[in-house]
């Protein structure tokens, strides 16, 4: 059974489309990832899911609810985690389950044997008494994740989990949504960082002005849009870079220039590393391409903020 | 699992509010009893001395069943207006509790009842003040608390409409006076209304908060109040009224 399906969702405001005519299935059990640069209509097409707006037109089915007619019923058995903090900063770790577990209908003697096995799952067994205010922003995202699962739901909602964490606290997230997965739980979750969504997501679609532009696992984007080799090449003085980049575009497949960096996408990169190991002055970087030049690709590098 | 939605889907939202409440309950409670008490003793007994009995009673004792109105009047409008915005707009709790199975309608509910709740805290404090200083009438005085109540809930259903409005804590000013303070001065809590120009008294007995004194003052005194029930569905009608539109206002606030 699919765990959420969408069909032509669509929703203005203000005369804006945001979501406009976007469809889309989640198998249950995987991990789903919602890509788009700001203002794409990610956090819209979350709240339509959750039943907290209603589409102008088109039909959502959460975890075999029809949404937003039987979205109360629905969010008994989901998981949010909210791109901003919203725990309650009066209370401490320990509390803020217990009233967030009470708001499913959860006994309270149930919720207090839950969590300490929450806490744990969260790396806070050590804080159940502590004040908000004395966790760090990792503690905070882990305590919301935590918080998520207090109802032990079948579908988590994440909105871009990651964001502002440092990078031994975005491990750890990564880890407990892997165990999550192996759990048998739905995710479904949106991010700004490509290796994230590359790292977790089953399946994924990027859209764009609330349209879907493209579809399928992070390998088979990378392997469909894109070349798979790319050499990033940087001006170390002035004026090396445009003349090499006339010279030599015939080497790759595509070439796009981002100021002083040139991107040489390629399927066979060794004629262009031969140029670059002869030339003074141009400094380079050889990779494997990955889901982020998959979606600068289909989004364009200008900013959208 | 509650059957969703429930009748009793608001008691999660008043039970967080009271959790935090119950860890500043005791400064919560003496902070809302002192500025209304010194009120009511020094314009009680200052200006009282200089005055005749008022409807056959001390001007105190007058004073003392406004004073428990508009006690519960400021309390559950202080929570309706400033903590409930704090929790809408700047903590972000009830967009965390909407992600629950909970619905709008359960959040401002709670939100209505727990304000009622705080204005009753308020309301009957006071009312124990002045019973240990002998200014109210024998056990009739009790029934007050029902009145507080309904009084709590008008006001914080009234207060939530404003919620539902307001872009910023600022807002909240002008709720006070355009409609507290003018409402408290024409509503008989300081002195009877028959002192106004008719029609500025005819307007003030509309206001609820006459219709919670026009309940809590005989009733302090030891009388049966005239009218009680016309007065208890005026309370009622405004704060189920209320409630609906703040409702409305706040779906259209949060849930576009």
């Amino acid at each position: 059974m699919a765990a959420l399906t969408a069909s032509e969702l669509r929703k203005t405001y203000a005369g804006n489309e945001v979501v406009a005519g976007l469809s889309f299935a989640v198998e249950a059990g995987t991990c789903f990832g919602l890509l788009g640069p700001n203002g794409a209509g990610k956090t819209t097409t979350l709240r339509l899911c959750l039943g907290l707006t209603g589409p102008d037109s088109g039909e959502i089915v959460l975890n075999g609810h029809a949404i937003p007619d039987d979205a109360q019923a629905a969010r008994a058995r989901i998981g949010v985690v909210p791109q901003f903090d919203n725990l309650d900063p009066d209370f401490t770790c320990a509390e803020n389950l217990l009233v967030f577990g009470r708001y499913f209908g959860l006994k309270d003697a149930e919720i207090r044997a839950k969590i300490p096995q929450l806490l744990d799952f969260a790396g806070l067994s050590s804080k159940a008494g502590a004040r908000l205010s004395t966790l760090s922003g990792g503690m905070k995202r882990r305590l919301t994740l935590a918080r998520a699962m207090v109802n032990d739901p079948d579908i988590i909602f994440l909105d871009e989990p990651t964001t502002g964490l440092d990078p031994q606290a975005r491990h750890l997230i990564w880890d407990r949504l892997k165990q999550l997965k192996s759990a048998g739980k739905t995710l479904i979750l949106t991010t700004h960082f490509m290796d994230e969504a590359e790292r977790l997501c089953d399946t994924l679609i990027v859209i764009d002005h609330g349209r879907k532009i493209a579809e399928g696992s992070p390998r088979q984007l990378i392997a469909e849009q894109i070349e798979p080799q790319v050499i990033e090449v940087y001006d170390e003085y002035h004026g090396q870079l445009d003349n090499f980049v006339k010279n030599e575009k015939h080497l790759a497949e595509r070439v796009e220039t981002s100021g002083e960096t040139a991107f040489f996408y390629c399927r066979d990169p060794r004629q262009l590393l031969a140029r670059l190991a002869e030339v003074d002055g141009l400094r380079y970087v050889h990779r494997a391409s990955n889901l982020e030049d998959v979606f600068i690709k289909l989004t364009g590098r200008e900013l959208r903020d | 699992m509650l059957p969703q939605p429930s009748l009793l889907g608001w008691l999660p939202v008043w039970q967080r509010n009271f959790l935090v409440w119950r860890k500043l309950a005791l400064p919560s409670i003496l902070g809302n009893l002192a500025d209304p008490l010194i009120y009511m003793l020094g314009l009680g007994y200052g200006l009282g001395a200089m005055l005749p009995s008022i409807e056959g009673q001390p001007y105190v004792a007058f004073l003392a069943a406004g004073t428990v109105c508009a006690s519960t009047m400021n309390a559950a409008t202080f929570e309706a207006l400033y903590s409930a915005f704090s929790r809408m707009h700047v903590q972000k709790t009830w967009e965390a509790i909407l992600n629950t199975p909970l619905g709008l309608g359960d959040v401002v509910a709670g939100e209505l009842f727990w304000a009622a709740t705080k204005s009753l805290f308020s309301g009957a404090a006071i009312l124990v003040v002045i019973t240990g200083m002998g200014l109210t009438n024998g056990p009739l005085a009790l029934w007050a608390l029902p009145a507080i109540v309904l009084t709590g809930l008008a006001f914080a259903a009234l207060g939530l409409i404003w919620n539902a409005l307001a872009p910023s804590y600022d807002f909240f000013m002008y709720y006070f006076t355009l409609f507290i303070t003018p409402m408290t001065l024409i509503s008989g809590v300081f002195f009877p209304t028959d002192q106004l120009p008719g029609w500025l008294a005819l307007i003030g007995g509309w206001l609820p908060l006459a219709q919670g004194v026009a309940l809590v003052r005989p009733l302090l005194a030891g009388q049966v109040p005239a009218d009680a029930l016309i007065h208890i569905m005026a309370l009622l009608a405004t704060a189920a009224v209320a409630f609906a539109i703040a409702l409305h206002l706040t779906r259209r606030r949060l849930l576009k």
